[in-house]
């Protein structure tokens, strides 16, 4: 019978060195399994310091006895080539596991086992976790802000209808496919604006007139950014257009801009809109505050924009201008249909990375006194019956905003995906 | 003696200090095919590059077809839509297909309907053999079908004038005949080609003339057989007996 070197696993003991790792690997996972979820130590019969490591030294083992070459077995095979290549990528995957393992028990008897959900007063919270009833009762307020709660069916129905707007572009024939550009650029904004006027500002076919500084909530994080996506991206294209523009004018105009806005803090622009700004008007002459912020914003995004769409017309080769020109193409011909087609292509990452820092900004609108999700949550965690509740709130508009803004990166992925072509 | 379609005069062009054409004088006339050789860097592609103003000059004229080149971006347009070029690295549009690559400069700078284009297009790609590969996308096809769809994409706004600009250098040894043959066969049409190339094969066998450039300056212009069979300047000579 051949020695078994342990200390260098391989092919020809496969079963003994397989077991003994798995068996190994899975006592130490057990053990802090047990300490952490049941509070019991396996190893209380040996000294303290003994006994906190012994996982990790039992765990290290199982692990390089498992690290077999060319075992053959496929799972085994990706497991050392992924997380087990070497002693040190071991110890690193272990802690990872553990830290992973450890922490499960807190966050979930936090978030569910020790948190209530049921009534409606503080009160009724008794739990050490989490008081979700907190949520329950302030949702229509943060999903709403101040909007009147028998007249909030006016934004529902705007949103669903501007929703159901959105997929248009899922259903349009052949023949229609050329006027999408057109209708989500132009047509869709329009109507979006007509329905937040009529419908949920109102003042007009018998409606309520509700002013702005009454919205509030998620629903205005979503007319925010709404507006403030859909203008900044066209400035900002002709920015970056401008920046490179042969004509002196055009160009540090446009350099100006963009320095201008990239250099102000966007709280201080927001304030100036709203304090500043109107003084330099005439005195009849009234703009919304809800309207100075989006095209403070737009602004303040569009140069933003305007490098990151630069990047890619300069990522470009000549000859693609060359080539164009070469045809008789225009300025403005060549780039709509030749340059901006493929930089856009190209900056998509980086145009997505702009708008979700976009929609993470917009709580700071609470400068002039519009509350949207988070600026909602500041006022209810300051309500004298509501105290000591920010940590639930908080944790509330992190997973609202995580879900807003992972859903548009997944997009921005699928659009990159889509407009993959073969160089 | 006809009215010559291109016609270049005392034509100057500096980079920044340096001077890439000193006083050229030229003058093509219609139906006419022209070939520019001469060693890298002395202006060769410059000079093409300038009779449809993707370079410009600084000092002299250039005519082509009645009208000069100067600031007047209308002119400009005008001259490009009826000059065609074909590039050194095809330049094909990689987003848009084989056939949008070669309607699209029709359908919006010359304004055909849009089926009008597509036949013309598909006749075109015909003539360099590649039209069953019209709805792919550029980086699927081989370098020489690249750059003959470059040809075909030229084509299609009916220039009266072809520039070449290295069409083969870019290309693997065999794809260079299929690219060649393509441009035989434009010569044998009657097309008014300037073609810069390496290519002393081709331009035996379609050239009327044979310019020889060297650091800016047109040294000999002859005709091709009396380039090849006599040349009179001593750099030529040098310059052919390297390469032949």
């Amino acid at each position: 019978m051949k020695t078994i070197n342990f200390l260098k696993p391989n092919k020809d003991n496969l079963q003994v060195f397989l077991y003994t790792g798995s068996i190994l690997f899975f006592i130490s996972l057990f053990d802090v399994f047990l300490s952490s979820f049941l509070n019991y130590n396996l190893t209380s019969f040996l000294p303290d310091i003994l006994s906190f490591w012994l996982p990790l030294v039992f765990g290290l083992i199982g692990l390089h006895l498992l690290r077999i070459e060319f075992s053959g077995i496929k799972y085994l095979d990706l497991l050392n080539k992924n997380i087990n290549t070497s002693n040190f990528n071991a110890l690193l995957t272990l802690l990872i596991i553990f830290i992973i393992i450890k922490a499960m028990p807190p966050s979930l008897s936090w978030f569910i086992f020790d948190a209530n959900i049921a009534g409606d007063t503080k009160e009724a919270c008794t739990g050490t976790g989490a008081c979700w009833t907190y949520i329950k009762v302030w949702l229509r307020r943060f999903m709403y802000g101040m909007y009147p709660n028998e007249l909030q069916w006016r934004i529902n129905i705007s949103f669903i209808i501007l929703i159901g707007l959105a997929f248009v572009g899922y259903f349009a024939g052949e023949k229609l496919k050329k006027f999408l550009t057109l209708y989500y650029v132009i047509i869709y904004p329009i109507i979006a604006y007509i329905l937040i006027y009529y419908l949920i500002s109102g003042g007009s076919f018998g409606l309520v007139w509700v002013e702005t500084g009454a919205w509030g909530g998620l629903s205005l994080t979503f007319i925010v950014s709404f507006f403030c996506l859909i203008f900044c991206f066209p400035i900002g294209m002709l920015l970056a257009l401008g920046r490179r523009s042969d004509l002196p004018t055009i160009k540090y105009m446009s350099v100006g801009f963009i320095e201008f806005w990239r250099g102000v803090p966007l709280i201080t622009v927001l304030f100036m809109s709203s304090v500043m700004f109107p003084m330099f008007l005439p005195e009849d002459f009234f703009m919304d505050k809800l309207v100075r912020v989006i095209i403070a914003i737009s602004l303040f995004e569009a140069a933003y924009v305007a490098e990151v769409i630069r990047g890619g017309l300069q990522a470009l080769p000549r000859g693609q201008y060359d080539a164009a020109k070469s045809l008789g193409m225009g300025y403005w011909k060549m780039h709509i249909f030749v340059i901006l087609p493929q930089a856009l292509k190209l900056v998509i990452p980086g145009i997505a990375n702009t708008f979700l820092a976009l929609v993470k900004d917009t709580p700071l609108i609470f400068v002039v006194g519009l509350m949207e999700i988070a600026g909602m949550l500041g006022l209810a965690k300051t309500n004298p019956k509501w105290l000591g509740f920010a940590m639930e709130g908080y944790v509330f508009a992190a997973i609202i905003f995580w879900i807003i803004c992972y859903a548009m990166s997944k997009y921005s992925y699928n659009l990159e995906a889509k407009y993959k072509t073969e160089r | 003696m006809a009215d010559p379609i291109i016609k270049i005069e005392n034509m100057n062009k500096w980079f920044g200090d340096f001077q890439v054409l000193k006083d050229i004088n030229l003058s093509v006339e219609k139906n006419k095919k022209i070939v520019v050789c001469g060693p890298s860097g002395s202006g060769k592609s410059t000079l093409i590059r300038c009779i449809n103003r993707l370079e410009e000059h600084q000092k002299g004229n250039i005519i082509v077809d009645g009208t000069e080149l100067d600031e007047n971006t209308k002119n400009i347009e005008a001259i490009r839509a009826e000059v065609g070029m074909v590039f050194q690295q095809f330049n094909l549009f990689p987003h848009l297909s084989i056939l949008d690559n070669c309607t699209l400069a029709p359908i919006w700078v010359k304004k055909l309907p849009k089926k009008q284009a597509e036949e013309l297009a598909m006749k075109q790609l015909e003539q360099v053999q590649i039209s069953d590969q019209a709805k792919k996308f550029p980086g699927q096809l081989s370098g020489g079908q690249q750059q003959r769809c470059a040809i075909a994409r030229a084509l299609c706004m009916e220039p009266k004038i072809m520039l070449f600009d290295e069409p083969t250098s870019a290309l693997d040894p065999e794809m260079i005949k299929e690219v060649l043959d393509a441009m035989v066969n434009l010569a044998k049409a009657g097309m008014t080609m300037i073609v810069v190339t390496h290519e002393m094969g081709f331009a035996k066998e379609v050239a009327d003339e044979v310019i020889f450039m060297d650091e800016g300056l047109i040294v000999e212009r002859a005709p091709t057989k009396e380039f090849f069979a006599n040349p009179k300047n001593d750099r030529t000579k040098l310059f052919l007996s390297q390469i032949l």
